[in-house]
């Protein structure tokens, strides 16, 4: 079971200008949490605070409520796909055995491939692939990593709409089961997909009353209900952007 | 390029070469035309194989020894802070000594032997291979750093498995830069002192007076160099099939 995690009096300074201070945020355990707010005020310091990639300046306490560290069990999805360019598709879903020095399992990473319907591109080079491929692939590299914690750093914003939301379905169930992050500048993709969304807003920045959206996701962003929750989420967006 | 644009070139060098000789009406022995460079290039084509098969293992040794060594101590500067501290400065300042300055001294030290044309080559080409390299080394993109550093990875590991491989199409420009300067370095080499060499053989054809045996040498080194530099190039294309051009 994946563990919840809370990080607390989380702070950051940056050229002398606190962007947040005595922030706390507690991720559900086993459920996908949405992070929202305007550009630069902090999400992605918080994650990286979260990964053990803290910047200078930064502090915060980080835990989980099994008692273990976040050490060790955290996978990281990043905007861009991350893939090397010199390793084949098969081999960058495999990396994480590689840099550790361990045997990888190539047969799961075939089988997390298929799954994500990228089967037969193995042993492609990741430039000969797609957008939507490549996030694929570096979506089954962050599922062959197998952790509890899983945090997304926009991992879908670069994608064109109908691609981004097969990959929002394809990592709804993938993703089941563990304590996931996912910052996010987009209200629709935190409302199809999250369970708990949180909107990063001020300066010093705070997280005001998490969102709890209805329903099981993927959800229909059609609705009547969501296209309030979105002009909701949208209203507290643009009270928080200067 | 084609085989066919590459002749083209060749052919335009020579003929602009012919010109000059009948535009300036200089006499075979100041300037001979590429016939005669050519037909001496033929006639004494043993002395020459036997002179170019010299120069050719002093490039050669010279560039192995020279790329192993640049690519090592870039590998030292990007581990090691200290060594980065210690030494980058005095990698900056031997690179303001000229190397041909060297070049006496390494004869002396060496002999007149392979052994210090080698080290001509390897010194030339040291500080280009380092440099790159070790720029291509600092350049890796954070964020392969980033997810590295999440999936639990070694120093070591982050070096060979990320950052080398990243940092090759830089090794690859210091190799280019490399290939084209270390004939130089071989040649000055046996200009200072040697007994056998392409300079060795230009050398003493010029004091007598044999300008078309000069030419003929002279034309061979640049097929030498050529014939390297485009070696380089593909080999270092062909461990890199991911690093496309994008100058069209």
């Amino acid at each position: 079971m994946a563990p919840a995690v809370s990080i607390t009096d989380a702070r950051l300074e940056y050229g002398g200008l606190v962007l947040f201070g005595g922030l706390s945020l507690t991720l559900a355990a086993g459920r996908i949490t949405a992070l929202l707010g305007p550009s630069g005020i902090g999400k992605t310091s918080l994650l990286r605070l979260i990964a053990g990639l803290a910047p200078v300046g930064e502090s915060g306490r980080v835990s989980c409520d099994d008692g273990d560290g976040v050490a060790g069990r955290v996978a990281y999805m990043a905007q861009s796909d991350l893939l090397l360019p010199w390793l084949s598709v098969l081999d960058n879903v495999a990396l994480g055995a590689r840099l550790r020095g361990e045997a990888a399992d190539r047969d799961k990473a075939r089988a997390l491939l298929a799954e994500l319907g990228l089967a037969g591109s193995e042993a492609a080079l990741p430039q000969s692939l797609s957008g939507g491929m490549r996030q694929r692939a570096a979506l089954a590299r962050t599922l062959m990593e197998d952790k509890p914690i899983v945090l997304m750093d926009e991992p879908f914003s670069r994608l064109d709409a109908i691609t981004r939301a097969r990959l929002q379905d394809l990592a709804v169930s993938a993703l089941a089961g563990r304590t996931v992050l996912l910052v996010t500048h987009d209200p629709l993709e935190a409302i199809r997909i999250a369970e708990r969304i949180e909107v990063m807003a001020g300066r010093p920045a705070s997280l005001g009353e998490p969102i709890i959206p209805p329903g099981i996701a993927p959800r229909d962003t059609s609705t009547t209900e969501m296209a309030a929750l979105y002009g909701a989420l949208m209203g507290r967006l643009g009270a928080a952007t200067p | 390029m084609s085989i066919l644009r590459r002749a083209a070139i060749a052919l335009g060098l020579l003929a602009f070469w012919q010109a000059v000789v009948w535009l300036a009406a200089t006499p075979p022995y100041i300037l001979p035309g590429p016939n005669l460079a050519l037909l001496a290039l033929v006639e004494h084509r043993a002395l020459i194989v036997e002179h170019a098969a010299v120069t050719l293992l002093e490039i050669v040794l010279g560039m192995a020894i020279g790329t192993l060594c640049g690519a090592a101590s870039a590998l030292v500067l990007a581990r090691f802070a200290a060594a980065r501290a210690w030494l980058l400065p005095a990698l900056v300042v031997s690179q303001a000594l000229p190397v041909f300055a060297l070049a006496p001294m390494l004869v002396l030290w060496l002999g007149y032997g392979l052994g210090s044309k080698v080290a001509m080559a390897v010194l030339i080409i040291y500080f280009p291979v380092t440099a790159t390299f070790y720029d291509g080394l600092r350049r890796t993109d954070p964020g392969w750093l980033d997810l590295a550093a999440t999936m639990g990875a070694s120093p070591l590991a982050i070096l060979f498995r990320i950052r080398v491989p990243a940092a090759l199409p830089a090794l690859a420009s210091g190799m280019r830069v490399a290939a084209s300067v270390a004939p130089i370095g071989a040649i000055v080499g046996e200009w200072v002192g040697s007994s056998a060499g392409l300079g060795y053989l230009m050398l003493h054809a010029n004091g007598r007076m044999q300008i078309d045996l000069v030419f003929a040498a002279l034309l061979t080194l640049a097929v030498i160099a050529v014939t390297l530099y485009f070696a380089v190039d593909r080999g270092m294309r062909a461990l890199m099939p991911w690093q496309s051009d994008t100058v069209s």
